[in-house]
């Protein structure tokens, strides 16, 4: 009987540390997990910064201005443009 | 009391049995003590003493949304917004010195007078300094470490297309809420919802367990609009050089997709910078293509030479007799700038003649001519979400007298919006069909509906593209590579009841290309004081120019030979009187 017991309160010690030890685990992968949120919450303000960027230096005026001034193009002659077909029209 | 003179006779002393009843019960008393302790912790105080406990290492989060993104239909950013930094202060707490005061009033942009100002309400606990300062101020200033002084995130929005789209996007306020315009209109998709979660963190404050979700944070949705930033900027930059041109007190246009009925482009002259804000006026923020009402003038007579090909008493080559150019009802005298002894009906159209028009519509019935412009959207406003959305003045038939009747076949005495008569002239460009309109990406063709036959609907238009042709009133719309069709407007602008004599409101309203039309265009220029006053002079060169971008930049295949197209011959062409 009393083995028994001496066993029990082994199983119960063992189970008690590792309801400690995953309890940790569980934790330290959820900080983690929120780290990863942080970080992509942070990349998505970047990819707005960036966007916002882009459009404004891709901005249709400036382009055409920084075409037709510094880079000289112009639109073709519409005599000198062909147009082909789409093989499956949409 | 022999047994005790025993006891102590053996050495023992027998104690008072009061004595172990007093410890007995000063233990009792004590347990009891304890017992009412614990029940009062455990049953009376625990939300109190629980709460205690939760302060120590339970965080209710701030869960931020943030603003949904407006983009075009290619994906091109037109409304971003991003996080900011807002200083604020506790004004009693803040002890500046004079070298700390200086660094911070040129960090903040502020004026000193001001600040000093600010700071110096000690009853208020709470004062901003200064809200929505960049990252890197931000920066500097939590760098000078001063007392009482704090900074927390805000989100500002950034408008990349600027002046080009002003009108159309609208605008936030400081609180990133929609104003005006689309960020009004969908407020409630864009806005998002702020969230709160409760969570427990450890000593180093990570945060390691999720209690419970309280709210969910809702960011807000991106939204697509039908707007092609290429066509849009250049009818903005078209139509504002033809604005300064012509020194125009305004001007506005719209392009749309006749399949789909998307707005391709929606520009207003003058307009602002809607990253800054300052000095505003009304006349900068109106939105003239969708709130402002005009009369439309000639670009009305095709719905009325439409009506009367419908009835069947007439067809494109049946003579009118406009002789001698002036007809008078009830003491009001129509004219036409080029008087003739007969006119075709499609020779009415081309020719702009308002007798002719006059003659159509006083052969028909009120009421048809009545219902075909309110079927066509005159008079209510047009369903698009976008606040302010004018809805026009069409009276009711039966007020109608014969002369109202005969000047509105012409365009007078109606008012339209610029977008009203631009969705009305999809009738002319999908045989037949009003095309409901959209302001939002719609790749689905429209589910419109039929207000006259296919046949009349080839008939006008064919008779729209000699409108444009040398001999008609718009030559100048007229693109290389593409058949184009459209009637010109010049109509007297309206003042204190009557017409002003010398302010004109020039407009053009077409389509292309004519054997599959895509594209409808209505442009309207508001008071030209540059001599030139007519649509056909105005408004038409505009059309040209933004129409051969948008049928290029959409990829229609030409329909017309590239010739390059004669100059009209003087100015004489283009006139009409309304």
């Amino acid at each position: 009987m009393a083995k028994l017991n001496l066993l029990l309160l082994a199983v119960l010690v063992a189970c008690a540390l590792g309801l400690v030890t995953s309890q940790h685990k569980g934790r330290k992968l959820f900080s983690d997990l929120e780290r990863e949120h942080e970080h992509a919450r942070e990349l998505d303000i970047e990819y707005g910064r960036l966007q916002l960027e882009a459009s404004t230096w891709g901005l249709h005026s400036r382009v055409e201005r920084i075409a037709v001034g510094a880079l000289g193009l112009r639109s073709p002659d519409p005599r000198r443009v062909r147009l082909v077909a789409r093989d499956t029209p949409r | 009391m022999i047994s005790a003179v025993g006891a102590a006779a053996q050495g023992l002393v027998r104690l008072p049995v009061w004595r172990a009843r007093f410890v007995l019960a000063a233990l009792l008393a004590a347990f009891a003590a304890l017992a009412l302790r614990a029940l009062y912790l455990q049953a009376l105080k625990t939300d109190f003493l629980q709460e205690k406990g939760d302060a120590r290492y339970s965080r209710l989060l701030e869960m931020p949304a943030t603003r949904g993104r407006i983009l075009e239909r290619n994906g091109e950013a037109l409304a971003v917004s991003t996080p900011v930094k807002s200083i604020w202060a506790i004004p009693s707490d803040v002890e500046l010195k004079p070298g700390q005061k200086g660094k911070l009033v040129a960090l903040l942009g502020v004026p000193a007078g001001e600040l000093d100002r600010k700071l110096a309400e000690p009853a208020r606990d709470f004062t901003y300094l200064k809200r929505q300062v960049s990252p890197d101020t931000a920066e500097a200033i939590a760098q000078l470490g001063l007392r009482g002084i704090y900074e927390s995130r805000e989100y500002r929005r950034y408008y990349p297309a600027g002046e080009v789209t002003a009108h159309l996007i609208g605008f936030t306020g400081v609180d990133d809420a929609g104003q005006e315009g689309i960020e009004l209109a969908h407020q409630d998709s864009l806005g998002g919802r702020a969230g709160s979660r409760r969570v427990l963190k450890d000593r180093l404050g990570r945060v390691v367990e999720d209690v419970e979700a309280i709210r969910a944070a809702q960011d807000g949705k991106d939204l697509t609009l039908s707007i092609d930033g290429k066509i849009q900027s250049l009818a903005y930059s078209a139509l504002k050089s033809a604005v300064l041109q012509h020194r125009a007190k305004a001007g506005a246009l719209i392009a749309l997709d006749v399949r789909t009925g998307e707005v391709l482009a929606l520009a207003n002259v003058p307009s602002f910078n809607p990253n800054n804000r300052a000095r505003l006026s009304g006349a900068q923020l109106r939105n003239r293509a969708i709130t402002d009402l005009f009369e439309p003038g000639s670009t009305l007579k095709p719905f009325t030479v439409a009506l009367a090909l419908e009835t069947g008493k007439v067809g494109p080559q049946t003579m009118i007799a406009t002789a001698p150019g002036r007809m008078t009802l009830a003491n009001y005298t129509i004219r036409d700038v080029h008087p003739a002894a007969a006119l075709s009906v499609s020779q009415v159209l081309q020719k702009s003649s308002n007798v002719g028009a006059a003659k159509l519509a006083l052969a028909m019935p009120r009421e048809a001519m009545w219902d075909l412009f309110r079927r066509l959207g005159f008079g209510a406003a047009p369903q698009l979400g976008f606040p302010g959305a004018a809805a026009g003045r069409l009276r009711p038939y039966r007020s109608w007298r014969p002369v109202e009747q005969a000047t509105m076949a012409y365009g007078h005495g109606i008012s339209v919006s610029l977008i009203q008569l631009a969705r009305a002239y999809t009738v002319f460009a999908t045989d037949g069909e009003l095309v409901p309109l959209t302001l939002v990406k719609n790749e689905l063709a429209a589910t419109s509906e039929r207000l006259i036959s296919a046949q009349t609907a080839r008939a006008v238009r064919a008779m729209l593209e000699t409108a444009v042709q040398p001999g008609g009133t718009g030559p100048r719309a007229r693109v290389m590579g593409w058949r184009v069709a459209g009637k010109t407007g010049t109509a007297h602008k309206q003042e204190n009841g009557g017409y002003a004599a010398d302010k004109y409101l020039a407009s053009f309203v077409g389509l292309a290309p004519v054997s599959a039309p895509r594209v409808v265009i209505a442009v309207m220029i508001d008071e030209p004081a540059a001599g030139q006053h007519y649509g056909g002079s105005v408004a038409a060169p505009v059309f040209a120019q933004v129409m051969q971008g948008a049928l290029r930049l959409l990829g229609v295949p030409h329909d017309a030979p590239f010739e390059p197209l004669e100059a009209p011959a003087g100015l004489d062409e283009t006139r009409e009187s309304t």
